[in-house]
């Protein structure tokens, strides 16, 4: 396998002396598929990040007078299912978040109780991997005093989140969304489960009643309609293995550029 | 480029003479240059067709103006790719906003034949384009690190005070518009407008390429927030980096056009093997 991807790459720089003929590599670098030596460099761009970062760098966070008077809503802006239109209609009182997987005291959260738990407040900048930016304010509760406080076994390693939209229609489920941040950003002192966007309830198009929102990675990463937290030791097993919904379909797992 | 010819057969006045041109390093690295500068700039396009629109500032999306703007109109005719620069507007279609994709029109900023891949895939371009990158600063960091320790800037990229005469430089560009190039001695070195451009090139437009590149990284802005202040934002970030792009490719047409003009086989002979033919000038050996 190695192999025969090195000898792929290898007819890929081949090829790649002329612009023409690069277009000839479409057909082993898909989306879906990438070769695994142009994949390597996802692996470096984290390292060189998160070593340049440290642990606690923050986004930059502006000022009122910046928040973006559009915000562009992207991906779901109505989750399509029964559920979650009840859950709406009651003005998500009966919502509950669940946090489980390897964890000591696993939790059902309302949004009540969220909100009675200590807030953090930030006006961030929401990059797209598509390439546009806009700047909005959220309030939430810090993920890491969150898994601090119910304890985390000694396995675990990612935070999965699990949304109620389906981006995709399919017949297995695999169009549901779902991301994974690893430990370091779960405990960033900028990741947070916002429930509110500049001052008011989050809207259903923005995510509502929670999103994530990690502030040094891409748009993608920032789950919304969250409905439960699985922490977990690898998320190999769920569903295409790659930790995300965009991931599944090509993206990076490390969204940081 | 060295003028150092005493190892070569003793030539006579006017015979032509192969002397070395360009060291190892040099062409080694121009050539995986060329590799990486296509793929960045063919994988560029098609992360740039995933939101074909450039603002300035900090933030920008569908709702803000955009200053740059390459899209497809439908209304009630036929549908019109077009490029608007401000409140002007040129129809481009079949090349930019509306080209032919497999044979049907597809609204697309870039044509399939400049991106890579050749259908819409921004997952599969941005993996192109970030191992590409990194190849290219590796690649970078090798030629810049090899032309101060051997003394290659030093010796043939630093301008002497003449060359940067006005004089000397009017007449530079004269010769030039004429086509006409250095003979004898003179070819032996880069001539002043080469030094500047080269200069231009490696100093200037490539380091802004990995900034602004740089600024667009949420996570690079993290540890390097002075970034979006020297750039002036995000969005102005991604701007200067396709304004940029756009120098670079008029920098490779016009050093393919000066290749193609000044003689390309001995042009590609030095940067093949090293060796430049010259006619010998000065005192017989």
């Amino acid at each position: 396998m190695t192999v025969l991807t090195r000898r792929r790459f290898l007819i890929g720089n081949t090829l790649g002396a002329s612009a023409l003929a690069l277009t000839g590599c479409d057909g082993w670098d898909s989306g879906a598929e990438p070769g695994a030596v142009i994949r390597s460099a996802e692996i470096v761009t984290m390292k060189v990040q998160r070593f340049l970062q440290g642990r606690d760098a923050l986004a930059r966070e502006y000022a009122e007078a910046d928040i973006s008077l559009t915000f562009r809503v992207n991906g779901t802006s109505q989750p399509d299912n029964e559920d979650y239109a009840k859950l709406a209609e009651g003005r998500f009182a009966s919502w509950r978040l669940k946090i489980d997987g390897l964890v000591d005291r696993p939790q059902e959260l309302s949004l009540t109780d969220l909100k009675k738990l200590p807030a953090r407040s930030q006006i961030t900048r929401h990059d797209c991997v598509e390439g546009w930016s806009a700047i909005g304010k959220w309030t939430g509760v810090p993920l890491g005093s969150l898994l601090a406080s119910i304890g985390l076994k000694p396995s675990a390693r990612y935070a999965v989140f699990h949304c109620a939209d389906e981006l995709e229609r399919t017949l297995d489920g695999s169009g549901r969304y779902y991301e994974s941040i690893d430990l370091v950003d779960a405990f960033h002192p900028q990741t947070i489960l916002a429930y509110a966007m500049n001052g008011e309830n989050l809207s259903v198009g923005h995510g509502a009643p929670l999103r994530l929102r990690v502030e040094r990675q891409l748009g993608y990463k920032q789950a919304k309609y969250i409905m439960r937290i699985e922490i977990v030791d690898s998320f190999a097993s769920l569903w295409g293995g790659n930790g995300g919904f965009w991931e599944d379909r090509g993206y990076e797992w490390y969204a940081g550029i | 480029m060295s003028t150092d010819t005493q190892h070569l057969q003793p030539a006579r006045r006017g015979e032509t003479v192969l002397i070395p041109r360009h060291s190892v390093v040099t062409r080694l690295t121009h050539w995986v240059n060329v590799l990486c500068f296509s793929v960045l700039i063919l994988s560029g396009l098609q992360i740039f067709n995933a939101y074909p629109r450039l603002h300035w500032g900090q933030v920008g999306a569908d709702a803000d103006p955009a200053f740059i703007t390459i899209g497809a109109s439908g209304g009630q005719g036929e549908p019109q790719g077009h490029l608007t620069i401000g409140s002007f507007s040129v129809p481009t279609t079949g090349i930019l906003g509306l080209s032919r994709e497999d044979g049907r029109w597809t609204p697309r900023a870039f044509p399939a034949w400049l991106t890579l891949p050749s259908y819409q895939d921004l997952a599969a371009g941005r993996r192109w384009h970030f191992f590409f990158a990194w190849l290219f600063v590796i690649n970078g960091l090798v030629y810049i690190g090899n032309g101060i320790l051997s003394g290659h800037f030093r010796r043939d990229l630093a301008l002497h005070r003449h060359e940067l005469a006005p004089r000397h430089l009017g007449r530079e560009i004269l010769d030039h518009a004429h086509l006409r190039f250095p003979q004898g001695d003179d070819a032996r070195h880069y001539n002043a407008l080469q030094k500047l451009t080269y200069i231009a090139v490696v100093a200037v437009l490539l380091p802004t390429m990995l900034l602004t590149g740089l600024t667009m990284s949420p996570g690079v802005d993290a540890a390097f927030p002075v970034l979006l202040d020297i750039f002036g934002g995000r969005q102005s970030a991604r701007t200067i980096h396709f304004i940029t792009a756009s120098l670079l490719v008029l920098f490779v047409i016009v050093h393919l056009a000066m290749v193609i003009l000044s003689g390309p086989w001995n042009n590609m002979r030095s940067m093949i093997t090293g060796r430049y033919a010259v006619r010998q000038e000065g005192p017989d050996a």
